[in-house]
C-alpha cells in the first residue's frame, strides 16, 4: 500500500511509503489488548488498588464501624452511634493521652526540623569523610525502633541510669534525675528519642533539598555583601521551603500516630502521664479488649490529622503557584 | 458464589487427613478413651499427621521451668501423636496475643491465662470443667482464688496450673544494722523500718507501674488491709471511702519516707534486678530474687563480699488495720474456641497437669510456683528447701481476688487491665491529694461497673 504521509497544505507531492498491509500481519488478541488503553489502565491500576483496599480500605471501615460499635474481645457487639467518642472525651486519661499526643508531636517536629536543617547544612558543605558521615547519621534511622528505644530505656533507667551515673560522678547532680518515673521527666525523655531517631530523616530530605540549589545564587548573594544568615534566610530558605514542608507533614503523621517508641519506653507510665493517642488505644482496644472503645480513641488522630496535612498541602501549592 | 465447605476444601489439609487416619481402629480408640487410652493403647492417637499444638505461656522468671516444659513437650509429642510446641512471650503481652488471636479467630491452640482473665475471655474459652473434676480428684480442692478465677458462670474455662505467691524479700543483716530483727508485723512499722534505711542509702523497692505482677500484688491488698475494696458484695463501686483514702496517705507517706522513688517506672523485672545489685532493702515478690541469688552465688555477692543468698529472707505483708490479705498470682491454662485441636489440647493438659509431669516441673520451680491445690503442699520438695523459701509453702492461702467484695467477674479484670487500684496509689504519690485520687478511682470504676 503506497500513503503519502507527508506534503502539507499545499498538495505540493509528498514522499510516498510503505506500509504493512493490515491483511498481511493482524494484531494478536493480546497486541489489542494493550493497546487499548483504558484497559491496560485499569489492568495496571487493579493490583495497587487492591492493595490499598485489602490493606488500607477495609481495615479503616472496620475501624469506623468499630468505634460506632460496643464490640469487645469474643463479643460481636452492637451499635451504639457516638457513645465510644462521648466517653473517651469525658475520660481524663484520653484527655491527657490527646494533650501529649500534641505536645509530643509539636516538640519533636521542632527540635527534629532544627537540628536536622543544622545537620543537613553542615553536610552540605565539603570535608573529608562526608561520606562515612552522611551514611553514619542515618543509623538512628535505620536501626529498628523497638531496639533502639530499649538501649534508651536502659540510659533512662530508674535504677541502673547511666546517665544519672555520669551525672552524679561528674558532680552535677547529687539525686538521682527521675528520669521515667516523673511524667514531665518521661515525656520529655520521649520527645528526645523521637528527635533523635527522626532527625535523619529531616537531615537527608533536606540535605536532598539544599543539593538543587544553585551555588551561584548563594556565590551571587556573598559577592552583594549577605552574611551567612542573610544568605540561608534570603537564598535557602525560600528556596528550601517545598522540601521543608512535605518533610513535616510526613514527620507529623508520623509523630502524631506513634506507638512503639512510648510504649517501649514508658509503656505510657508512669500513671498514664506519658500515654498518646495510639498507645491508649492499645492499651484499652488491645490490652482490655474494649475494642469499640479502642477503636473511637484511635480515630480521634484522623480528623487532626486530615486537617494538619490538608491545611500544609494548600500552603505548599500556593508556595509552588507563586 | 457459594461459600467452600471448609471441611473439605483443599485449603485444609490437616482435615482431610484427620478423616483419612480416623480409620486406624486402635488410635481410633485410643482418641476415643483419652489419654488413658492413649497410654493403655501404646500407640499414638488420631491425630492427624504433622498436627502441631501450639501454647503460648509466659517467660518464667525461672527460666528453667521453661526448659523443663521444652523437655516434657517433646515427651507429650510423642505420647500424643502431634507436635507440641511452646512458645513463650513476655507476661506483658499476653493478654494483647489473646485480644488479636480470638478476634482473628486464629492463633495458639491453648494460652496461658493470668490472674482472673478467663472471665473476661470468656466467649473465647472451651468448658473444661470436665478436667478441673479430674484434677480435683487426683490432686485436690482447688485454693479458693484458684476456683474464683477460672470459674466462670458455674463453668471452669481454664485449668488451673500453678500459683507465683508473693513474699517480702528482704535484706536480714541490713534489718539487723537498724536494730529490726523480726519483720515488721504492721504497715506503719514497716514504714518507720523503710525510712531508717532509706536514709542508708538502702530504701524499700515497690513499682507502682503499669505491670502484670508486682504492682497489683502491693497494690489490692494494700487497698483491703486499710479497709478499701473496689466494690461491695453486690458488685457496686466503693472504692470511694476512708480505709481507701487512708490507704492512699500511707502509700504516700511511704513512698516519700522510704521508698526508691524510681519505682513508679519499674516493670516486674527492676525490683529483682534492684535488689540483687544492693540497690534496695526489700521488696515484694515471688521467689525468683532467691532462686537467682542462690543459683548465680559465685557472683552475687553482698557488700561483705559473701554469697547474697545467705542474707535474704521473706517475710508476708504486714498487716493493717483491716487485715493483713495478700494477693497471689493464679496461672491457669485456657483452650481456646477457635483452636481445631481442641480436644488434643485437652489431652495435653491432662498429660501437663498430671501428678507426674506436673511434679517434675514443680521440683525444678523449686517453690517459685506452688500448685493450685493443697496437695502440692506436702511435697517432699519443701521439707528438703532453704529455710527462708518455706514460708512459701502456703502462701496463697490468705489471698483475695480482683474485684473483692463483689462476685468474681470480668468486670474485675477489666479494672485490673487498666490498673485503676494501681494509678490510684500511683496518683497519690506524685502529689494528688489521697481525696481526689480515690474519687479519681471511683469516678473509673464506675464507667466500667456501671
Amino acid at each position: 500500500m503506497k500513503k503519502s504521509i507527508a506534503g502539507g497544505s499545499g498538495g505540493a507531492a509528498g514522499i510516498e511509503v510503505v506500509l504493512p498491509h493490515p491483511g498481511t500481519s493482524r494484531p494478536t488478541g493480546m497486541t489489542r489488548f494493550l493497546e487499548n488503553e483504558r484497559l491496560l489502565a485499569a489492568m495496571l491500576l487493579t493490583p495497587t488498588v487492591v492493595l490499598l483496599g485489602l490493606f488500607i480500605a477495609y481495615p479503616f471501615v472496620i475501624g469506623v464501624w468499630l468505634s460506632l460499635s460496643s464490640v469487645s474481645v469474643g463479643n460481636p457487639g452492637e451499635f451504639v452511634g457516638l457513645k465510644n467518642f462521648v466517653k473517651a472525651w469525658n475520660d481524663s486519661i484520653f484527655r491527657t493521652a490527646f494533650y501529649n499526643t500534641f505536645y509530643y508531636t509539636f516538640w519533636a517536629t521542632i527540635f527534629k526540623l532544627a537540628l536536622g536543617m543544622w545537620l543537613a547544612l553542615l553536610l552540605n558543605r565539603h570535608f573529608r569523610g562526608k561520606r562515612i558521615v552522611r551514611a553514619a547519621m542515618l543509623l538512628p534511622f535505620i536501626v529498628p525502633t523497638v531496639l533502639s528505644t530499649f538501649a534508651w530505656r536502659w540510659m533512662f533507667d530508674p535504677t541502673f541510669s547511666v546517665l544519672n551515673w555520669l551525672l552524679y560522678h561528674w558532680g552535677f547532680i547529687t539525686t538521682k534525675l527521675p528520669f521515667l518515673s516523673d511524667g514531665t521527666y518521661g515525656m520529655w525523655c520521649a520527645i528526645v528519642v523521637n528527635t533523635w531517631r527522626g532527625m535523619p530523616f529531616f537531615a537527608i530530605s533536606l540535605l536532598a533539598g539544599l543539593q538543587t540549589i544553585s551555588t551561584d545564587l548563594q556565590e551571587a548573594a556573598s559577592l552583594d555583601g549577605a552574611n551567612g544568615w542573610q544568605r540561608f534566610w534570603h537564598v535557602t530558605w525560600p528556596l528550601l521551603k517545598p522540601v521543608t514542608l512535605v518533610v513535616v507533614v510526613f514527620s507529623i503523621i508520623q509523630t502524631f500516630s506513634d506507638f512503639q517508641l512510648i510504649y517501649v519506653l514508658t509503656g505510657g507510665g508512669p500513671a498514664n502521664a506519658t500515654h498518646l493517642l495510639a498507645t491508649y488505644a492499645y492499651q484499652i482496644g488491645v490490652a482490655t479488649g474494649l475494642l469499640g472503645e479502642g477503636a473511637a480513641v484511635s480515630l480521634f488522630m484522623l480528623p487532626v490529622l486530615f486537617i494538619v496535612v490538608w491545611l500544609q498541602l494548600r500552603y505548599l501549592r500556593r508556595l509552588e503557584g507563586a | 458464589m457459594t461459600t467452600p465447605d471448609r471441611s473439605t476444601s483443599a485449603g485444609s489439609p490437616s482435615v482431610s487427613r484427620r478423616r483419612f487416619l480416623a480409620g486406624s481402629a486402635a488410635a481410633g480408640a485410643a482418641a476415643a478413651a483419652g489419654l488413658e487410652g492413649i497410654l493403655s493403647a501404646r500407640r499414638a492417637p488420631a491425630f492427624a499427621q504433622g498436627t502441631r499444638l501450639n501454647i503460648v505461656r509466659w517467660v518464667d522468671f525461672i527460666p528453667a521451668c521453661d526448659v523443663e516444659l521444652k523437655r516434657q513437650a517433646v515427651d507429650a509429642s510423642k505420647e500424643l501423636g502431634a507436635e507440641v510446641v511452646f512458645e513463650f512471650i513476655n507476661a506483658n503481652d499476653i493478654q494483647a496475643r489473646v485480644t488479636a488471636a480470638m478476634q482473628s479467630g486464629a492463633g495458639p491452640d491453648i494460652i496461658q491465662m493470668l490472674h482472673n482473665w478467663s472471665h473476661l475471655y470468656a466467649n473465647g474459652l472451651v468448658d473444661v470443667s470436665d478436667l478441673v473434676a479430674w484434677q480435683v480428684k487426683e490432686q485436690g480442692a482447688l485454693y479458693p482464688l484458684s476456683d474464683a478465677n477460672t470459674k466462670v458462670a458455674g463453668k471452669y474455662l481454664a485449668l488451673p496450673h500453678g500459683i507465683v505467691p508473693g513474699l517480702i524479700a528482704y535484706r536480714k543483716s541490713w534489718f539487723d544494722e537498724i536494730g529490726v530483727t523480726t519483720f515488721p508485723k504492721t504497715y506503719e512499722e514497716l514504714r518507720q523500718v523503710a525510712m531508717k534505711l532509706k536514709k542508708k542509702g538502702k530504701p524499700y523497692g515497690q513499682t507502682l507501674g503499669h505491670t502484670f505482677g508486682d504492682a497489683p500484688g502491693w497494690a489490692y491488698p494494700l487497698m483491703w488491709n486499710f479497709g478499701g475494696m473496689e466494690v461491695d458484695q453486690s458488685g457496686k463501686t466503693a472504692i470511694d471511702s476512708k480505709g481507701t483514702v487512708e490507704a492512699v496517705k500511707f502509700m504516700t507517706a511511704l513512698w516519700k519516707d522510704g521508698c526508691d522513688e524510681g519505682g513508679l517506672a519499674w516493670d516486674d523485672t527492676n525490683n529483682n534486678r534492684a535488689f540483687l545489685a544492693g540497690e534496695i532493702c526489700a521488696t515484694l515478690n515471688g521467689a525468683s530474687i532467691y532462686i537467682a541469688a542462690k543459683r548465680g552465688q559465685d557472683k552475687i555477692k553482698d557488700d561483705k563480699g559473701e554469697p547474697l543468698v545467705r542474707d535474704i529472707q521473706h517475710a508476708r505483708l504486714p498487716a493493717g488495720p483491716a487485715g493483713s490479705w495478700s494477693y497471689q498470682a493464679s496461672f491457669h491454662h485456657g483452650v481456646m474456641k477457635y483452636g481445631k485441636n481442641q480436644k488434643l489440647a485437652k489431652d495435653f493438659l491432662k498429660w501437663l497437669h498430671g501428678k507426674e509431669q506436673f511434679g517434675k516441673w514443680f521440683q525444678v520451680a523449686e517453690g517459685f510456683s506452688i500448685g493450685s491445690t493443697k496437695f502440692w503442699e506436702q511435697h517432699p520438695l519443701w521439707t528438703t528447701i532453704d529455710e527462708p523459701m518455706k514460708g512459701f509453702r502456703t502462701a496463697a492461702d490468705n489471698s483475695r481476688v480482683f474485684g473483692h467484695a463483689g462476685p468474681p467477674s470480668a468486670k474485675a479484670t477489666e479494672a485490673y487491665s487498666k490498673y485503676v487500684v494501681v494509678d490510684m496509689f500511683a496518683k497519690g504519690v506524685q502529689g494528688m491529694k489521697a481525696e481526689d485520687c480515690t474519687a479519681w478511682a471511683a469516678g473509673e470504676l464506675k464507667k466500667i461497673y456501671g
